[in-house]
């Protein structure tokens, strides 16, 4: 292998390829980064979970395919001065060499190199940054429990032409819809998949305009369902979660006797500063009156702190508990000048939205916590 | 508790009480507790041997009357050797709510002394009367009151130390029994102490006893005589400095009034070792319902949920989980100790015993609980308090999860429950 490459596409497709590598391989050829150079330059890595591959336009003037360290190769990459890059291969090893810096890499054997998962047929495609940002509005709601691992997951529901993202970690609840462009028309279905591995992707493709969604299912005896991403010269596929997923559209409530509108930015602000003393496990209590919203934590011989807030409120006067966390989350998450919080009880679920949409196309449903005494 | 039972000397000294100035500890201990509460119930054994145990093959001594204890029966012993003993024992099967019932009014009246009342067991407590000493007289004069309402309102007898220390005031009781009062003056203290064999101090185990011995050391005495770097070299700096310490009859800590629960476990040794995963888990529903009923009794919820699993070669083991909140529903304690138990490895494996705990305690109302979206908002909680109640009108076993209903009466045998306290427990 043979070749000249711009250091910045390099940086950028290696730090990108090198997000895939397994923190700790279960074989050591795992650690590697695969480079296959010919009429372009693909990088690889694949950990039976995840893959990813970048491609950059650049022509060998020897093809070749080798294996490196990546977790190395990403390294010293990052750190090359701004000038061209010659990668060679000679024997068993590869060099770098840019500017008056030379590396020599050992090769790992590319014939023990797992086989890549083929990317499946495009099933449709997203504008990037729409994707992303939804992503990360759900993600936040995904479990970290491995014990219930359907719930480490986002639902990904394909209806036609909507596309809702659903995660729960049983104590709040983010939905979100928009809409994409199915190749085909028809299409119902719904797939499960890590959460973290899909905000990290999400986050990564934004680079491009679109991103193509390349699914299968597994269903019918196809082998492990997995969903592929690409976009601008980067593909990432994962393995699908499988395991039952809570009927969520039963946990999302459709009447409420209480709305209040703060401003989003000092509601936020409030809920910091008021959960500085809040101990671990202990909430924040509202009490929502007819023109503000007075914001509490800590009791007894603990520390205290209230900070009272503007809102706009209709309901009975109540007061309502919330772990701050959950309740920052929630409303970061809304994407509003204005959140909307509707609720019924102390112990019901509460649901946080943008301003006054009669349809929100995000909805983030939040427990309470019941208060002590 | 067997060479411990060495330290009793019945016959109490006699006459008048020793000066109590400056010993506002009472350590008050019922006398063979369990049997003591059976004979109000069957008078005609008064003056017999008795063992209050369960009599099947795996049954130990659970408390043993003055008579059976001459044949060298003790506590914790295994029925069948006492019988060996004293064949002519008579065994009562226990009946803990009943103990319970005659302990909670003796604590009651403890505390209606001071608020300062530490219980260590059913059947024991350290009292600090500092406070009560103007309103009821002097500590020995207090001592005798409490002996007095004991036997009076519970047809029982107790035996009080007195002294100026926990470690002392519980020497004392112990001195005195059964039926006594002991005073250890408080410039009397080394005089009580050094004649004492090392046992006599608290965290000298068989091992230490023998290490000592070894040594030329034999009583308290021999042991306060000897410098304290050359205990430390034999024995640690830590427990080295504590039984010199002791040694002296210095003993700081204070009495604490009852500390919560710091955990609530049962456990349950089969009469014969078992494999069959279905009937462990049966067994681990059942342990499960009666540390829930507990915790809901103790107004507690706790994180920690535990499964032991003990093998037919005593050799145990102990798997943990933390949940995201805390329970005090019989239903998750049991879905995760069954999850524990599948996990363990030690499926279709022989077990001897098998026990439930929870731990990392807090009281139900001090904590705040996130609540999930999933739960119903009238379901097992409602579900479980009315069995409580159920059960409190109707007694053991009146209503019991379907998978149990199979099950003769609630079985006693050989089982253990327990709460672990906070504070030093000897």
């Amino acid at each position: 292998m043979k070749l000249q490459v711009e250091r910045d596409p390099l940086a950028e497709a290696v730090a990108w390829t090198a997000r895939a590598l397994p923190a700790r391989p279960t074989a050591p050829v795992l650690a590697g980064m695969r480079l296959q150079a010919g009429s372009e330059l693909t990088l690889s890595t694949f950990d039976y979970e995840v893959s990813a591959q970048s491609t950059i336009p650049v022509q060998a003037d020897e093809p070749g395919t080798v294996l490196v360290s990546g977790r190395l190769l990403a390294e010293i990459v990052r750190s090359l001065p701004a000038r061209p890059v010659d990668l060679t291969t000679d024997g068993t090893r590869t060099t770098v060499k840019c500017g008056s810096a030379t590396f020599t890499l050992m090769l790992l054997p590319t014939e023990e190199y797992p086989t890549l998962p083929g990317m499946p047929e495009t099933t449709g495609t997203i504008g990037a940054d729409t994707f992303a940002s939804a992503i990360s509005q759900v993600a936040i709601a995904a479990g970290r429990d491995d014990t219930l691992p359907a719930l480490t997951g986002i639902r990904m529901e394909i209806n036609e032409d909507t596309l809702t993202l659903v995660a729960t970690d049983r104590y709040r609840l983010a939905v979100r819809e928009l809409r994409w462009t199915p190749v085909a028309p028809g299409l119902n279905t719904a797939v499960l998949v890590p959460a973290r591995v899909l905000s990290d992707t999400a986050r990564a493709l934004t680079s491009g305009a679109e991103v193509a969604v390349a699914l299968a299912t597994g269903e019918g005896g196809m082998g492990e369902g997995i969903i592929g991403f690409e976009g601008s010269g980067r593909r990432t596929t994962t393995r699908l979660l499988s395991g039952e997923y809570p009927r969520y559209q039963t946990l999302l409530p459709s009447e409420f006797s209480s709305v209040a509108e703060l401003p989003a930015a000092p509601f936020a602000d409030a809920v910091k500063r008021v959960a500085l003393v809040a101990e671990r496990n202990t909430p924040v209590r509202l009490t929502f009156a007819s023109s503000e919203v007075l914001l509490e934590a800590g009791a007894g011989d603990e520390a205290q702190a209230s900070e009272a807030i503007q809102a706009s409120y209709d309901g009975d006067e109540m007061q309502i508990a919330f772990n701050p966390q959950y309740l920052l989350d929630g409303i970061g998450a809304v994407d509003s000048d204005t959140v909307r919080i509707s609720f019924t009880t102390p112990t019901r679920p509460a649901v946080i939205t943008g301003k006054g949409e009669a349809h929100p196309d995000y909805r983030y449903v939040i427990m309470p916590i019941r208060s002590a005494g | 508790m067997s060479r411990k039972q060495q330290l009793h000397r019945p016959g109490a000294p006699e006459g008048p009480p020793g000066d109590d100035t400056g010993c506002p500890i009472l350590h008050v201990d019922m006398d063979a507790f369990f049997v003591s509460v059976e004979l109000l119930d069957r008078p005609e054994l008064r003056g017999k041997p008795v063992i209050v145990g369960h009599p099947g093959a795996r049954g130990v001594v659970a408390a043993a009357s003055y008579e059976v204890r001459a044949f060298g029966v003790y506590s914790a012993m295994p029925i069948s050797r006492a019988r060996r003993l004293c064949p002519r024992a008579v065994i009562i099967p226990p009946a803990h709510e009943k103990y319970a019932r005659v302990s909670a009014a003796v604590m009651e009246i403890f505390r209606s002394v001071t608020p300062l009342v530490e219980p260590l067991a059913m059947d024991e407590a350290f009292l600090d009367v500092s406070g009560a000493i103007r309103r009821l007289g002097r500590p020995a004069e207090i001592a005798r009151q409490i002996r007095e309402q004991v036997a009076g309102q519970q047809g029982i007898t107790c035996s009080v130390g007195v002294a100026s220390t926990k470690f002392i005031a519980k020497l004392a009781s112990t001195r005195s029994k059964p039926d006594g009062l002991l005073v250890v003056p408080a410039d009397g203290v080394a005089a009580f102490l050094r004649p004492l064999p090392m046992a006599a101090l608290w965290g000298v185990g068989e091992r230490t006893e023998q290490h000592l011995a070894r040594l030329g050391l034999r009583t308290v005495g021999d042991l306060a005589d000897t410098p304290l770097p050359a205990l430390q070299r034999e024995l640690g700096n830590a427990a080295g400095a504590h039984l010199y310490e002791l040694s002296w009859g210095r003993d700081p800590r204070p009495v604490v009034a009852s500390t919560p629960d710091k955990s609530v476990g049962a456990e349950e040794t089969f009469p014969y070792d078992i494999s069959d995963p279905e009937v462990i888990r049966r067994e681990l529903l059942r342990l499960a319902e009666k540390v829930g009923a507990r915790l809901r009794a103790g107004g507690n919820s706790g994180r920690t949920i535990s499964v032991k699993l003990r093998m037919a070669d005593f050799k145990t083991f102990t798997r943990a989980r933390t949940l995201p909140e805390p329970t005090d529903l019989a239903r998750v304690i049991y879905a995760t100790a069954c999850e524990l138990y599948e996990g363990s490895g030690l499926e279709r494996v022989q077990l001897r015993l098998v026990g439930v705990r929870v731990e990392n305690l807090a009281p139900v109302g001090q904590t705040s609980r996130q609540l999930a979206l999933d739960e119903q908002e009238s379901g097992w909680h409602e579900a479980e308090r009315a069995m409580d109640q159920v059960v409190r009108r109707f007694g053991r076993g009146a209503v019991r999860p379907a998978a149990l209903v199979g099950e003769s009466a609630p079985r006693e045998h050989d089982e253990r429950e327990d709460r672990q306290e906070g504070g030093e427990r000897r």
